[in-house]
């Protein structure tokens, strides 16, 4: 679709962004030391770091990804939202105490607390990084994805834009001034998507979602014994031609030199109909028609729509002010269109539509659109599911900039405060994220080219106003998430792997220093990465970072704790095989072999490897700690 | 180099029996998470059952892993700081 840079929109996010830089020169004057620099001296109130650590978490992912994933396949992308928040149960009840009590700085000062290994402080060190680039990637990528609608400028340079600055507030004041910019994005991103979702029920139900959204025709057709359609109900349309993909017939139509694409379907009494199709056709002349015209003439319609109304059991036009239990009570009564996309090739064009597809709202409401535990499902595809969802819940407390936050407070209980802050604030977040998916769904305001998009656009119907409210919010989403993840690697470079495990003496300002061009070239990493990877899936590159950092980090943080015969090469062999085993077998799942754009198999079935390499390293951490307490002798967990 | 904490920290002779409270509340809350799983995995379709308020098991039981994950959180946090209180007298520990 086409997007306009809306004035309101681009002075809203200017103002944001010079406030944001406004805070960071603020912090900058007042930051002198390393204590300082890394972990805001240590002296962050707990509601504050509260709200800060709903801040780093609520990211990209799951403002965008989660509500675009609801949008898109219902009750599938709020599992998201389910598993991201029990993972917060694990840093409640086992880590937010210890670790604040063993560390500095960084995660591996937790670790290496009791053994002061350089084993530990080089694999913890890498770990950190890894993880923080396996989650700056698709931050970047979201970061591009909001620039395009809200400025009107092309992905790179929104990538750009982040990273440069995130680099400035980093490197001028880090964790200080990283706290209050999460701080003020959280608070503002549940303050405004709790408004959006209250116009949401108030607004209710329609078949019609706008006065302007487009009316997709449905036309009879004759088919004969073949399949083919041969005749339509009405003019002006003459059938071009004729394609099979996968199961369905897509049928070319022409109209006044205006070529579309048509979906062979049936209507309720099982008659054949054409069902109109979005459709973008790239020509072997090298153009790219939307809907059978350029991009500007607007053909390409925002969608989403009711195909029935089901209220009380009576099929109604609409309904209005509804309570949240209503609110989706009859969704789960009604049918929905929803829109699905399909790839083939015809004579010397490519062709990618999307067509329309009535779906039950019962099975919108439980699982299994996007993750095949029901319906065509396998022993693959159900244990996928589980590996995701146990990723999901390990993979919070494992995360380097969660971890980090422990150290700007200052005690164990504050600690633990923020952390319930945390999560009765991500919590009521990620309940509005259902009523904001669902929303975006029905109101016809989906992007099908970017489900990512799918609460912005939700904003903006019920106002430009908001939608610039909310996308400014949304850029601030990436921006502080991206600024967490820095200063978590640039801590994990100077702290553990110079200081620690290189044994470079560094004095307190020179710390600060090389932190600061640590963030720098990290940064600018992020920014490659953020260029490449444009068009990967959000959400899913950010489940993959859980299962990185689940693997690498878990095992490790847990066995420390609560197992006496941990031994420091237990740790650090538990982190090597966790991570490499979990990028190792990404690599060989099936989806990165999709992105390959290879024939062959992908040799390890699962997407999400966490059910492999969790286990994995916890086994790697016994056996290495068992074969090694002799020749360690060292005291250990208590 | 230095490993100790950012700040430095008085006694807390309440850790140990708060590592084992939150220990014993991670278990509950993970076999509640495991239960959510293992009903999504083999038996989807009961997931659509209509359980109050014409919302379903789905429903119902997403919301209430978030809401039981906020009791949870304040039981937690009321229990360890009575223990902190009792056990930390003089302490300077719980700021």
């Amino acid at each position: 679709m086409i997007y306009d840079a809306s004035p309101i929109a681009v002075g809203l996010f200017v103002m944001f962004v010079l406030f944001v830089l406004g805070i960071s020169f603020y912090f900058a004057r007042r930051t002198k030391d390393s204590k300082g620099y890394f972990a805001a001296g240590g002296n962050i109130h707990w509601s504050v770091n509260g709200i800060a650590f709903a801040g780093d978490y609520l990211s990209a992912a799951s403002f965008l990804g989660i509500a675009g994933m609801i949008a898109t396949v219902g009750y599938d992308g709020f599992l998201y939202s389910i598993g991201y928040l029990a993972g917060w149960i694990v840093a409640l009840f086992v880590v937010a105490e210890p670790l604040r009590r063993l560390g500095k700085y960084t995660f591996s000062d937790a670790l290496d607390a009791k053994f002061n290994s350089k084993g530990i402080q080089l694999t913890a060190g890498i770990s950190t990084l890894v993880v923080s680039i396996c989650y700056l990637i698709p931050q970047m990528v979201g970061a591009g994805a909001l620039v395009t609608p809200l400025l009107g400028l092309p992905h790179y340079v929104g990538v750009i834009m982040v990273g440069a600055i995130v680099i400035f507030i980093v490197a001028t004041a880090g964790m200080a001034s990283t706290t209050y910019v999460q701080f003020l994005k959280g608070g503002l991103l549940i303050v405004f998507s709790s408004i959006l979702v209250i116009l949401v029920l108030n607004n209710g139900f329609a078949l019609k979602p706008s006065d302007d959204y487009h009316d997709f025709e449905a036309i009879g057709a004759t088919v004969d014994e073949n399949g083919t359609v041969v005749a339509l109900a009405h003019n002006p349309y003459v059938i071009t031609t004729q394609e099979q993909a996968g199961d369905h017939t897509f049928v070319k139509l022409t109209a006044e030199g205006v070529e579309t694409w048509w979906n062979l379907d049936t209507d309720d009494s099982g008659e054949p109909v054409l069902r109109e199709t979005l459709a973008i056709v790239k020509t072997g002349d090298g153009k790219t028609l939307y809907n059978g015209a350029p991009k500007e003439d607007e053909l390409f319609y925002q969608v989403g729509h009711f195909h029935k109304i089901i209220v009380d059991g009576k099929e109604v036009e609409s309904v209005k002010g509804l309570n949240p239990a209503e609110f989706l009570s009859i969704i789960e009564d009604s049918e929905i269109v929803r829109f699905k996309q399909e790839t083939f090739s015809s004579g010397d064009e490519d062709v990618t539509l999307w067509y329309q597809t009535i779906t039950p709202g019962e099975k919108i409401m439980r699982p299994g659109l996007k993750f095949k535990v029901d319906e065509g499902s396998t022993t693959s595809s159900k244990l996928n599911f589980i590996s995701l969802m146990l990723a999901l819940f390990f993979g919070t407390s494992a995360l380097p900039h969660i971890l980090i936050r422990y150290y700007t407070v200052p005690s164990q209980t504050a600690a633990r405060k923020s952390t319930i802050v945390a999560i009765a604030a991500i919590g009521f977040f990620y309940i509005l994220t259902l009523f904001m998916g669902l929303g975006a769904m029905v109101n016809g305001v989906l992007d099908v080219e970017s489900s990512n998009m799918s609460a912005p656009l939700l904003a903006q119907y019920f106002g430009t106003a908001l939608f610039a409210i909310i996308s400014a919010i949304a850029f601030a989403t990436v921006l502080g998430t991206v600024s967490g993840l820095i200063v978590a690697s640039s801590g994990a470079v100077v702290h553990d792997l110079m200081s620690s495990f290189g044994g470079i003496k560094l004095s307190d300002s020179a710390q600060v220093r090389a932190g600061k061009i640590a963030a720098v070239v990290v940064g600018g990493f992020a920014i490659l990465l953020g260029i490449y990877f444009k068009g990967e899936n959000v959400s899913f590159l950010v489940g993959l970072a859980f299962a990185v950092a689940a693997s690498a980090n878990l095992p490790a943080i847990l066995m420390l704790l609560f197992w006496k015969k941990t031994t420091s090469k237990g740790i650090a062999a538990s982190v090597l095989v966790g991570m490499v085993s979990a990028l190792v077998l990404i690599m060989l799942s099936p989806t990165m072999y999709e992105h390959y754009s290879t024939d062959a198999t992908a040799p390890f079935p699962l997407d999400n490897p966490g059910i492999v390499s969790i286990p994995l390293s916890f086994i790697t951490l016994v056996i290495v700690s068992l074969l090694t307490q002799k020749r360690e002798n060292l005291p250990t967990a208590e | 180099m230095d490993h100790g904490p950012a700040v430095e920290l008085g006694q807390d002779h309440a850790s140990d029996i708060k590592a084992r409270l939150g220990l014993v509340l991670f278990v509950i809350y993970g076999l509640v998470y495991a239960g959510f799983v293992v009903i999504n995995t083999l038996s989807p379709k009961t997931m659509s059952e209509t359980i109050v308020l014409g919302l379903n098991l789905a429903v119902v039981y997403g919301f209430g892993l978030i809401v039981l994950a906020i009791i949870m959180g304040l039981v937690y946090n009321a229990v360890c700081t009575r223990y902190e209180k009792q056990l930390n007298t003089g302490e300077t520990d719980s700021a």
